[in-house]
């Protein structure tokens, strides 16, 4: 118990996951691993905002974390179906399947 | 308590990064699901066992059993033959032992502090309070977003008809 995490030590560690989601998402095509780096990167900007909440001792931190949470389910959900809807059409997820529909 | 942040820092980078570079996406998520948790021990060690809390059941769990969903559908044919090799003990190994020193890292904290670690606490009473006070409108517009989602995915993942391959979007 020697007292609190530093604040810096935690956007840090955001900041890490952050550009590890970002790395995931520029270099691998499979949607669904797409789909993952973007959850990597919302859950840091998640943890961003709880550093700074308890940085403070204040509530906000927690409910930004709250909403972030939500936009994560409903992206998700939304980012599921059109990963199903494309195996069902072009039989893989790859990314660069999308730019080549009906030879367009 | 600069230790612990530091070792679970350590687990959430490792996992991350384990899940990027992964090529079987069951694997994948289970470094996801590790990163995930690891990340839930350092919002508790921040003082916010709520997020903790909710990190592990909404993000870990749900979100993460929804991901296994897809890909368990997606993998159909392959998933057979992929199974064996992807329980080999060897595939696993590392990210066995980075849950192992998660785990251990959780036991040593309860511990040393069962009603919490350190720090100023933000409870799960402060964080009610702010949601349904200043921060109404904001929920309501977040089940507006939640609802919209259901509605979209429903749209989105339907199946066509027989004949209507093309989908005409509507």
């Amino acid at each position: 118990m020697s007292g609190a995490v530093p604040m810096s030590w935690a956007l840090l560690l955001a900041l890490v996951l952050f550009a590890l989601g970002l790395i995931g998402l520029l270099v691998r095509r499979n949607l669904v691993f797409i789909l993952m780096s973007i959850e990597v990167m919302l859950n840091a900007a998640g943890l961003a905002f709880v550093a700074a909440g308890a940085r403070w001792g204040e509530p906000d931190g927690q409910v930004m974390f709250l909403f972030i949470l939500a936009v994560a389910a409903a992206e998700v959900a939304i980012g599921l179906a059109l990963v199903l809807q494309m195996w069902r059409r072009f039989g893989d997820v790859d990314a660069d399947l999308t730019g080549r529909r009906d030879g367009g | 308590m600069l230790i612990a942040f530091a070792v679970a820092a350590t687990v959430a980078v490792a996992a991350t990064a384990l899940m990027v570079s992964s090529r079987h996406p069951v694997h994948a998520l289970l470094d996801l699901i590790l990163s995930l948790l690891a990340v839930a021990v350092i919002f508790y060690l921040l003082g916010a066992p709520l997020a903790a809390a909710l990190e592990v059941i909404v993000y870990a769990g749900a979100i993460m059993v929804l991901f296994l969903f897809v890909v368990m559908l997606l993998d159909l044919g392959r998933v057979a033959e992929e199974a064996q090799a992807a329980l080999e003990p060897r595939a696993l190994r590392v990210p066995v032992l980075l849950a192992a020193v998660l785990i251990a890292e959780v036991m040593s904290l309860l511990v040393q502090a069962p009603s919490g670690a350190g720090g100023r606490q933000v409870g799960a009473a402060a964080v009610g309070g702010a949601l349904f006070g200043p921060y109404l409108i904001a929920v309501e517009l977040a089940a507006l977003l939640l609802l919209a989602g259901l509605v979209a995915a429903v749209h989105v993942g339907r199946r066509e008809d027989a004949g209507d391959t093309r989908g005409s979007g509507s």
